[in-house]
């Protein structure tokens, strides 16, 4: 069999999609990418730290070029610029109404940058590896190897691990933190522990999605969720199938079209957004409708 | 002093100092009200947004600038009426944003591999700027777009730091709250289309978080905090603009960012009588 391009045949199109090992490899690490970005993004979304979450995925791309530059796997440098700055963000006073404070925010934007230009730094005296840096920063889903799967399958697993076990305490400390603190839940000591679990799924995602569209993993299949339902154990479930539905169509379509796969995505999770939050607004336009007319 | 005459001497160097510092003003003073108002998230979605302006104007075959500052300016104030006071949920930022980028990513494909022969180096210049690469206009246009931001800032400073301070009490008072939340985006916004031509789109918030950070731990008092803020960013540029001259594998956004960040550091660490941490 041999590559056709894209016909009306479904079956022969997904037979085409699977036909080389890297498409394989690519669904695979997506999927595991997907759920490991649903599953700390919902929190994320939840405990209002996109911007956290934001700058946490922007800080692979020195550590990854950084790795470059020193000669050690990418991979290596990804989860150490991560996690690094997780704990740089974890000691930032943060006040305990849940809302970040105009201090931790320019802290947060100032890493950022900071580690940004490092990465520019990196890359200028690394010397001409454009179009590899264009891989960094906005991914490609060509060169992942079965070795790197397994790495990535290892970190997800351990990072959902950890997650289930304090995911009650967190989800306590996340609604109410002033009550949880007051219930002797250690919440500044689970707050540094999920970040750094956010950071870890930064990075992963940022391996197939590059350091710049990582958050839209992290924040779109939770938002749209979110959207859908208040009832967190079923939103929680959706944002991971929702996840995990965007990166399988945005790998399909990107492996038929010229495009990049970040583009592809990014505007099948935007649009799942809007069409969750224009639904969400009809719905509730409707009730309203109903409960004025159900007096009269 | 001869290193001094040698920088008069070159064109381009001149023009990096002057816009840099018009530009560095305007994003020290802007920046401030950023920071204060907790619109740095918003800062960092418009960074993004004038990254894909660029490309889209590029892609399209316009001129660069047409895209950036359209793109910052009407982002900017969509942001602003979108969002209650010009606070839009961090969420439906992240997710606007997110995608913006992925459109950004869609145009540098489409412009890389257009047949007029591009190759991938514009959209890095986007990406992390080009200060040493400033034309003659551009160095004029976008220093006279600074200095008019700045311009602009000064006068609005005072009712600003009222309706930013006490939203409540500055609308009883008759504050235009509203109209000043979205004529100070729509300035951020122009600010940011300008900062992109000398830091870059990914580094520009750097610019507006890192001196504005450090003046509010340097000092309590909001003009003098203001005046800090633009004058910090100037030195961190000028620094950041002299380190790169004398080392040339250090791109200059990084002398820049390398500079403020450590200026903001220094302020943390040592700020006498600063805000509470």
């Amino acid at each position: 069999m041999t590559f056709s391009g894209l016909s009306w045949n479904v079956v022969a199109d997904v037979r085409q999609l699977l036909m080389f090992p890297f498409m394989v490899n690519a669904f695979r690490a997506g999927t595991i990418v997907a759920i490991t970005a649903g599953a700390l993004g919902w929190f994320m979304v939840l405990r209002r730290q996109a911007f956290a979450g934001h700058t946490l995925a922007i800080v692979s791309f020195p550590g990854a070029a950084g790795a470059i530059l020193v000669g050690i796997s990418a991979t290596i440098g990804y989860f150490t610029a991560a996690i690094a700055a997780a704990l740089v963000i974890a000691a930032v006073p943060r006040s305990l109404g849940g809302r970040a404070g105009s201090s931790e925010s320019a802290i947060i934007g100032t890493v950022q940058a900071f580690a940004l230009a490092c990465g520019a730094l990196f890359v200028s005296l690394y010397g001409g590896f454009l179009n590899g840096l264009t891989g960094l920063l906005f991914g490609s889903f060509l060169g992942i190897s079965a070795s790197q799967v397994l790495v990535l399958l290892a970190v997800a697993a351990a990072a959902i691990g950890v997650l289930a076990l304090i995911a009650r305490p967190l989800f306590f400390a996340t609604v109410d933190p002033d009550v949880a603190a007051a219930r002797g839940v250690p919440v500044r000591l689970l707050s540094t522990v999920f970040l750094v679990l956010l950071g870890c799924a930064a990075a992963e995602v940022s391996q197939i999605t590059g350091a710049l569209l990582v958050f839209a993993l992290l924040v779109m299949p939770a938002a749209t969720a979110q959207q859908i339902t208040a009832r967190p154990m079923a939103s929680f479930g959706l944002t991971i199938l929702l996840g995990v539905v965007i990166v399988w169509l945005g790998l399909a379509v990107a492996y038929f079209s010229v495009y990049p796969v970040g583009f592809f995505i990014t505007t099948f999770g935007f649009a799942g957004y809007v069409l969750a939050a224009a639904g969400r607004t009809a719905v509730s336009r409707s009730r309203r409708g109903q409960a004025l007319a159900v007096p009269a | 002093m001869s290193g001094l005459a040698a920088i008069i001497g070159q064109p381009f160097l001149r023009y990096a100092f002057l816009a840099g510092a018009a530009i560095a003003a305007a994003s020290g003073l802007t920046g401030y009200f950023v920071v204060l108002r907790s619109q740095v998230f918003t800062g960092d979605a418009l960074s993004h947004v004038a990254f894909t302006g660029a490309l889209a104007a590029l892609a399209a075959g316009a001129d660069l600038l047409i895209g950036l500052y359209g793109a910052c300016v009407i982002v900017a104030l969509a942001m602003a009426f979108l969002g209650r006071r010009g606070l839009a949920d961090d969420t439906v930022i992240g997710s606007v944003f997110a995608w913006i980028l992925g459109l950004g990513a869609l145009f540098l494909s489409i412009y890389t591999t257009s047949p007029t022969g591009a190759n991938g180096t514009s959209g890095v210049n986007v990406l992390f700027g080009t200060i040493f690469g400033l034309s003659a206009t551009q160095a004029v246009i976008d220093s006279a777009v600074a200095v008019g931001v700045c311009v602009v800032m000064i006068v609005i400073a005072r009712p600003l730091l009222f309706a930013s301070i006490d939203e409540a009490v500055a609308s009883a008072r008759r504050v235009p709250v509203r109209v000043l939340g979205a004529v100070f985006l729509g300035l951020v916004g122009v600010t940011a289309a300008a900062a992109t031509q000398a830091v870059g789109a990914l580094l520009l918030l750097g610019l507006l978080a890192a001196p504005a950070g450090a003046a509010q731990r340097l000092t309590a008092r909001p003009f003098r905090g203001l005046w800090l803020s633009a004058a910090i960013a100037i030195g961190s540029v000028w620094a950041g603009l002299l380190i790169a001259y004398a080392a040339p594998r250090i791109p200059p956004s990084f002398g820049i960012l390398a500079v403020a960040t450590t200026v903001y550091l220094v302020a943390i660490t040592f700020a006498p009588n600063g805000r509470r941490a």
